[in-house]
C-alpha cells in the first residue's frame, strides 16, 4: 500500500485533463476580467475624444453690419436698436428678404445670442463707428453649429429637429455666400461661461481651479509637512500622537462630501467666509488633501537613513536642525512627488465644492481668491446638466482638459519619482 | 541504454536509475548557475547533494520537479530523465510530473489550513479518494509514516501552522507523501530545525527509502553521512563527483572535494 | 487693504530678522577678541525677533479681521432708524444688511431707499475708521515686540532653544489640524444633525418610509407628515453599492488573480499603470460617462427586452460605481496576495497542483482576510462617492429593490437638499446635515474595520 499511486494512465490522465480545463477557465476568466476594465478605460477615452472632436472648431458668419446713425442715441451710444442693426446685417447676406416678423426673429436667431452687445460693445469703443459698417466674424448659434458640423442630420423628420427647412435653405445660402466658416475653437479656453454654447469657455473655471490649488498648496504643503515632521521625528509615542496618527489614516478615506458639509457648515456658516470663493474651496480641498501630504512624507522621511541623522547629531546639530538641514532636504523629493499627486486628486475633487457653491454661473474669471469662480470639475458639472447639444461635446473637451492636467501633474510626478530613485 | 554517457561516474545499473541527468544547464536570466551536470540516481535510496552556499544544489534537485518553472527568467537545458523520460518533453504535463516527484521544502511551509487539510490536499487534487473516509485512511497513513500521527491524532482540525517546527516539516513530509509518488526531493529539509527535531527527520528519511527513491540536498556532512547511500558533490555549479557515500567521505577522487569534506575553504588550497 | 497690512507684516518681520542678525553679529565679532562667544548663531537671533514681530501681529490682524464685520454689522443694525427695523425675521434683517452691504461696494442692483444708502455711508465710514484703526494698532504691536525681542539679546541668550521652541509649537499646532477637522466634521453634522432631531424625531427619520424633504415648506408641517423618512434613501444607497460591489469584487478580483498568477511580466507592466489611471479618473467624469453611455445603453436594452426600464437606473448607476473601483479591488487584492509568502505557492505546485487549483484552494483562502478588509473599503467608497450618483441616479426615494428602476442616495438627497441658497432654520437643509452623520458614522465603521483587518493580515506574514 506504500507503492506509489498510480499517477499515470487512463483515470488519472482524464482527471488531469479535467483540471488543465478547470486551468485555463480561470485564466481565461481573469484575462476576461481585466480586459473589461482596461476596455472600459479604453471606452471611455473613446467616447470621450470622439465626443469632444465637434467642439474643437467653431461655425462662424463673418457678417458686415450697417451701423446706421439713425438707429444710435447721439448722446449715449450705449443705446440703439442694435437688434435691428444685428438683424439687418444677417439679412443682408440672404437672398430672399424677411417679411414677417417671425421671419426677422428666425434671422437674428441664426448668429449667438450676444451678438447685439458685442456690436454694441464695439460702437462704445469706438463711436466713431456710427455711419460706418462693422464687419465681425461671430458665432452662430447651437442649432446652425450642429448643421454646420453636419452633427443633425437633414433627413430627420423636420418636427423632430430643431431648423425648419427654410432656416436650413437659409445657411445654405450662407454657406454658398461663403460667410461661413469654421476656424479652430480657441474660445473654449480663452472665453468663460456663457448661456449659449458657442460662446461658453473654460477661461473662468481654470483660472478659477488655479486659484484653489494654489489655496490648497500653500495651505496643505507647509501644515502637511510641518505635522509629518513632528509625529515622525519629535512626537513621543502615547496614547494622544496614536490617536493623531489614527485619526489621520480615517480622514483620508472620508467621502468627500462630507468635507463639504463641513466646509458648508464651519468656513462658510460660522467663520463667513464667502460663499462660490477660490478660498473657501481651497481651504476645503486643502483638508482633504492634507492626511494625504502627512502619510507621504513621513513615508518619505522614514526612507532617509538612520546613519545620515547620526552623523548630524555627531557634529553637534540640535534635533532640528538635523531635520531641517539634513533629514527634510533628502526627503524632498518624495514629499513633492506626494504633494502633486495629493494636489492632482484635489484637481479633479467635485462633490465638496458643489455644497460651498462653486458651481454658479459665473461669466467672468475671478480676479483673485475672494470672488466668486467655479472650478474645472463643477464647471464640467454644469455642462453636463446643460440642456442644449452644444453642450455635450464642450462637456467631453471640458473633460479632456481636465484629464490633461491631471496626466500633466502626475507626469512631472513620475519624473520627479524617476530623478529620486536615480540618485539614490 | 545511458550507460555510453557516464563518464566519470561510479557505474549502477542502468535499470536502478530512476533519475539521469545529461548535460543540464540552467540559466537565471543572463547568469549560468549550472554547467552540464550529468548524474544518475538510483531507485530506492537515497541521494545526497552536498557542496559550499551557491554551488547549484538546490538548483539542481529544483530542476528535476520543473520547480524552476515558477521563476521568471529561469531557463533549463540538457535531459532529464525520469525512467527513461524526459521531464522537459513540451508534451509532458508538468502537473503529473509533480505529482510523480514530490517536493520537501528548506522551511516548513504548511498551507493555512488544518492539519487534515494539509494532508489531504495532494489526495483532493489528484482525486486519489473516492469517498471521506478513504481520504482519512489516506491522511492517518501518511501522517503515521511521517511519525505524526501520535502527536496530532487528538488536533486534526488544529491549524498546521500552529504545530513546532518540527511537527511542522513532518507535516510536510506527510503532505508530500500522501500523493504517494515515486520521488521525493527534500531541500534541506532539517536546516532550520534543532537537533532532535533533525533525528527524528533522519530517521523517518531512513524508513522512507524501501518505497521511494529520495535526493536530498543537504549542509551538513555528517547529515549526509548519516541518511545517504549516495553522494554527490557540487561546487561553483559544476558536479565535481559522485558516488557511494562511504567512498566519496573516505577516499573522494577529487582534490575540491577533498578541501570541502575536511573542512580546508577553496581559498587556502593550492592553485590547480 | 487687508493685503497691505499682510504685506507690511511681511516686511516688518523680514526687517526685524536682519536687526536681530546684525546685532547679534556684533556680539559675535566681539567674541572672537577673546570674550565669550554667542551661545546661538546670528540667525538664530534674527529669527527670534522677526517671530517676536510677526507672529503676534498677526494673530491679531486675523483675530481683527474675523471680529469687525459682525461688530459693524450689530452696530449698524441698531443705529438703522426703527421704522426700517420694526417686525423684520432675522432672516430678513440680513437680507437687508446684504443690500447695505452691496450698496456700499457700488453693486446697486436695483434702486435703494434713501435709509438705506445712508447706511451705507455709514458703512463705508466705519469700516474705513475700522481699517485704520487696525492698522495703526497692528504696527504698533510690531513695535512693541521688536522693542521686547531686542531687549533680550545678548551672547548668552539662548536664541536658538526659543526659536526651536517656536518651532516645536507650530508643528504641534499643525499636527492637531488634523484632528481639529475630524472634530470639526463631528461637531458640525452633530449640532446640525441634534437641530434636525428637534424638528423630526430620530426614530422617524431613522425608520420611516417615506422621504420627501421637498414639500417641507414650514417647519409646522413636517413632522406631522413624516416625509423625513430616511428608509427609501438608505435602501437606494444599499441597492446602488450592492450593484457595485456585485460587479466590482469578481471583476476586481479576477484582474488582480490574472496579474498575479498568469499575466507575462510585459502585460503586468502595461496593466498596472492603465489600473491607475482608471483609478485617476475624476468622478464627476464618470459620472457623465454614465449619463451620457451607460444609461442610455441600459434602457435600449432593457425597452428592447420589454422591461420598464428608467433614464436613471439604479443599475447604471451602480455599474459605473463598479468600473470606479474596480482598480481599488484589484490593487488591494493584488497587495494581499503579494504578501503571502512564495513557499505556500512552491509547496502548492510541488504537489502537482495546477495553477488555477493553487489560486482558489491555498492562496485566496490565505489572503481573504486582507481582500475581505479591502473589499469593506471599497463599499465604503461605494457609499460615499456622490458625483455618479448625483448625475445618473434618481431624485425621487421610491422603497424598491428593482436595479431597472430610478432610486436615490444618501449623497444625492445632501447635494440636492444643499445646493443653491441655504438657510440653517429649515428642516430640510438640516436633513442633509442629519444623512452626512449617518454616512460619516457607516463609512467611519466600515474603515476602521477595514483598515483593522488589512493591519492585522499583514502582520500575520510579516
Amino acid at each position: 500500500m506504500n507503492a506509489p499511486a498510480p499517477h499515470r494512465g487512463g483515470a488519472a490522465e482524464a482527471r488531469r485533463r479535467r483540471r488543465h480545463r478547470a486551468d485555463r477557465l480561470l485564466r481565461l476568466l481573469g484575462l476576461g476580467a481585466i480586459s473589461l476594465a482596461l476596455g472600459l478605460l479604453g471606452v471611455l477615452i473613446a467616447t470621450l475624444v470622439i465626443g469632444a472632436t465637434p467642439a474643437l472648431t467653431q461655425t462662424k458668419l463673418r457678417v458686415t453690419f450697417a451701423i446706421s446713425p439713425e438707429l444710435i442715441d447721439p448722446a449715449d451710444p450705449g443705446i440703439g436698436a442694435y437688434r435691428l442693426i444685428l438683424r439687418r446685417g444677417v439679412a443682408a447676406l440672404l437672398p430672399e428678404q424677411p417679411t414677417t416678423m417671425a421671419e426677422w426673429r428666425e434671422i437674428g436667431g441664426i448668429v449667438t445670442g450676444n451678438t447685439q452687445f458685442a456690436i454694441r460693445d464695439a460702437v462704445m469703443a469706438d463711436p466713431s463707428l456710427i455711419g460706418r459698417n462693422l464687419t465681425l466674424t461671430v458665432p452662430v448659434s447651437d442649432a446652425y453649429d450642429q448643421l454646420g458640423k453636419g452633427l443633425t442630420s437633414r433627413d430627420t423628420p423636420p418636427e423632430r429637429r430643431k431648423l425648419s427647412d427654410r432656416e436650413i435653405a437659409r445657411f445654405d445660402a450662407l454657406t454658398a455666400r461663403g460667410a461661413v466658416s469654421r476656424p479652430f475653437n480657441w474660445e473654449l479656453i480663452t472665453r468663460s461661461n456663457s448661456r449659449f454654447p458657442e460662446t461658453a469657455g473654460l477661461a473662468g473655471a481654470i483660472v478659477g481651479s488655479f486659484y484653489m490649488l494654489l489655496v490648497c498648496f500653500v495651505v496643505s504643503f507647509p501644515a502637511g509637512i510641518a505635522a509629518a515632521v513632528w509625529l515622525e521625528e519629535f512626537a513621543p509615542r502615547n496614547r494622544l500622537t496614536d490617536a493623531v496618527e489614527v485619526n489621520i489614516n480615517n480622514l483620508a478615506a472620508v467621502p468627500s462630501i462630507v468635507f463639504g458639509l463641513l466646509g458648508l457648515s464651519v468656513l462658510i456658516g460660522v467663520f463667513g467666509l464667502p460663499r462660490s470663493t477660490p478660498l473657501v474651496g481651497g481651504l476645503v480641498l486643502s483638508l482633504m488633501t492634507l492626511p494625504t501630504i502627512i502619510i507621504v512624507t513621513r513615508a518619505a522621511l522614514r526612507a532617509v537613513p538612520r546613519s545620515i541623522r547620526e552623523a548630524a547629531h555627531g557634529v553637534g546639530a540640535s534635533r532640528h536642525q538635523v531635520v531641517l538641514h539634513h533629514v527634510l532636504p533628502l526627503a524632498m523629493p518624495g514629499i513633492l512627488t506626494g504633494t502633486i499627486i495629493g494636489l492632482a486628486h484635489a484637481l479633479g475633487e467635485t462633490a465638496p465644492l458643489l455644497l460651498i457653491g462653486m458651481n454658479a454661473f459665473i461669466t467672468d474669471p475671478p480676479g483673485g481668491i475672494l470672488e466668486a469662480s467655479t472650478a474645472l470639475p463643477t464647471q464640467i458639472f454644469i455642462w453636463a446638466g446643460s440642456a442644449e447639444h452644444g453642450f455635450v461635446s464642450r462637456t467631453c473637451a471640458a473633460i479632456l482638459v481636465l484629464l490633461g492636467f491631471l496626466l500633466a501633474m502626475n507626469a512631472v510626478a513620475i519624473y520627479l519619482r524617476q530623478r529620486l530613485e536615480r540618485k539614490t | 541504454m545511458n550507460q555510453s554517457f557516464q563518464t566519470h561516474v561510479a557505474p549502477i545499473g542502468a535499470a536502478a536509475a530512476k533519475i539521469s541527468t545529461r548535460g543540464v544547464d540552467v540559466f537565471y536570466g543572463p547568469k549560468q548557475a549550472l554547467f552540464g551536470v550529468d548524474l544518475d540516481i538510483p531507485r530506492n535510496q537515497v541521494t545526497a547533494l552536498i557542496g559550499p552556499s551557491g554551488c547549484g544544489k538546490s538548483t539542481f534537485l529544483r530542476a528535476i520537479n520543473r520547480m524552476n518553472d515558477t521563476i521568471a527568467g529561469a531557463r533549463v537545458e540538457g535531459e532529464i530523465l525520469l525512467d527513461g523520460e524526459n521531464v522537459y518533453d513540451p508534451v509532458l504535463d508538468v502537473v503529473e510530473l509533480r505529482a510523480r516527484v514530490g517536493m520537501v521544502f528548506q522551511k516548513p511551509n504548511p498551507f493555512p489550513k488544518s492539519i487534515f487539510e494539509n494532508v489531504a490536499y495532494g489526495p483532493r487534487i489528484h482525486g486519489m479518494a473516492r469517498s471521506r473516509a478513504e481520504l482519512a485512511e489516506i491522511v492517518v497513513r501518511s501522517l503515521r509514516r511521517a511519525g505524526l500521527f501520535e502527536e496530532v491524532k487528538d488536533r486534526l482540525d488544529a491549524p498546521g501552522t500552529s504545530l513546532s517546527g518540527g511537527q511542522q516539516q513532518r507535516l510536510c513530509i506527510a503532505r508530500a507523501i500522501a500523493t504517494r509518488p515515486e520521488v521525493l526531493l527534500m531541500d534541506e529539509p532539517a536546516s532550520a530545525l534543532d537537533p532532535i527535531a533533525t533525528a527524528v527527520i533522519e530517521e523517518l528519511i531512513d524508513e522512507l527509502r524501501a518505497n521511494y527513491t529520495i535526493v536530498i540536498v543537504t549542509h551538513s556532512m555528517q547529515q549526509a553521512a548519516r541518511v545517504s547511500q549516495r553522494t554527490a558533490f557540487f561546487h561553483l555549479g559544476r558536479l565535481i563527483e559522485d558516488g557511494p557515500t562511504a567512498e566519496i567521505f573516505s577516499t573522494p577522487r577529487r582534490r575540491q572535494t577533498e578541501d570541502y569534506i575536511t573542512g580546508r575553504s577553496a581559498a587556502q588550497r593550492p592553485g590547480p | 487693504m487687508t493685503g497691505y497690512l499682510f504685506l507690511t507684516i511681511i516686511a516688518f518681520s523680514l526687517a526685524a530678522f536682519l536687526t536681530g542678525r546684525a546685532a547679534a553679529r556684533r556680539f559675535a565679532a566681539e567674541g572672537r577678541s577673546g570674550r565669550p562667544a554667542a551661545h546661538s548663531v546670528p540667525a538664530y537671533h534674527g529669527a527670534f525677533v522677526a517671530i517676536w514681530v510677526g507672529i503676534p501681529a498677526l494673530i491679531l490682524a486675523l483675530l481683527w479681521r474675523a471680529a469687525e464685520g459682525p461688530v459693524i454689522d450689530r452696530l449698524l443694525a441698531r443705529a438703522l432708524p426703527p421704522e426700517m427695523t420694526a417686525g423684520l425675521s432675522p432672516a430678513a434683517l440680513d437680507l437687508l444688511l446684504t443690500e447695505i452691504h452691496h450698496v456700499a461696494e457700488g453693486r446697486i442692483l436695483a434702486p435703494a431707499s434713501p435709509g438705506v444708502i445712508e447706511a451705507a455711508a455709514r458703512l463705508a465710514a466705519w469700516s474705513r475708521i475700522g481699517d485704520v484703526a487696525m492698522f495703526v494698532v497692528v504696527l504698533a504691536l510690531m513695535l512693541l515686540g521688536a522693542w521686547f525681542a531686542c531687549a533680550r539679546l545678548t551672547p548668552r541668550f539662548r536664541a536658538r532653544t526659543r526659536v526651536e521652541g517656536a518651532l516645536s509649537g507650530l508643528m504641534i499646532l499643525c499636527s492637531g489640524l488634523a484632528l481639529a477637522t475630524t472634530l470639526g466634521i463631528i461637531v458640525s453634522l452633530v449640532h446640525e444633525a441634534v437641530a434636525f432631531f428637534r424638528l423630526v424625531p430620530p426614530g422617524e427619520f431613522l425608520f420611516g418610509l417615506v422621504w420627501e424633504p421637498q414639500i417641507a415648506t414650514r417647519p409646522g408641517q413636517i413632522a406631522a407628515e413624516g416625509a423625513f423618512g430616511a428608509v427609501p434613501v438608505f435602501l437606494g444607497t444599499l441597492l446602488i453599492s450592492a450593484i457595485a460591489m456585485a460587479f466590482a469584487v469578481p471583476v476586481g478580483l479576477l484582474s488582480a488573480v490574472y496579474l498575479h498568477e498568469y499575466a507575462s511580466p510585459r502585460f503586468r507592466r502595461v496593466a498596472k499603470p492603465m489600473l491607475e489611471i482608471l483609478a485617476g479618473v475624476p468622478t464627476v467624469v464618470y459620472g457623465f460617462f454614465a449619463i451620457l453611455v451607460v444609461a442610455p445603453a441600459i434602457r435600449t436594452t432593457g425597452t428592447m427586452m420589454g422591461l420598464a426600464t428608467s433614464p436613471n437606473s439604479a443599475l447604471a448607476a451602480g455599474l459605473v460605481i463598479g468600473g470606479m473601483i474596480i482598480p481599488f479591488i484589484s490593487s488591494l487584492a493584488d497587495d494581499a496576495l503579494r504578501a503571502v509568502p512564495r513557499d505556500l505557492r512552491d509547496g502548492s505546485l510541488a504537489m502537482g497542483a495546477t495553477p488555477a487549483e493553487t489560486m482558489t484552494r491555498v492562496l485566496l483562502p490565505a489572503a481573504l482576510p486582507g481582500i475581505a478588509g479591502g473589499i469593506l473599503l471599497a463599499l465604503s467608497r461605494a457609499i460615499g462617492e456622490t458625483m455618479i450618483v448625483v448625475m445618473a441616479a434618481g431624485l425621487i426615494a421610491t422603497m424598491t429593490l428593482n436595479p431597472l428602476d430610478s432610486v436615490t442616495t444618501v449623497t444625492v438627497q445632501i447635494v440636492t437638499t444643499l445646493v443653491g441658497d441655504t438657510a440653517f432654520d429649515n428642516p430640510k437643509t438640516l436633513a442633509a446635515f442629519a444623512l452626512g452623520l449617518v454616512l460619516f458614522l457607516v463609512t467611519l465603521a466600515l474603515n476602521t474595520i477595514g483598515v483593522a483587518i488589512v493591519r492585522r493580515y499583514r502582520e500575520t506574514y510579516e
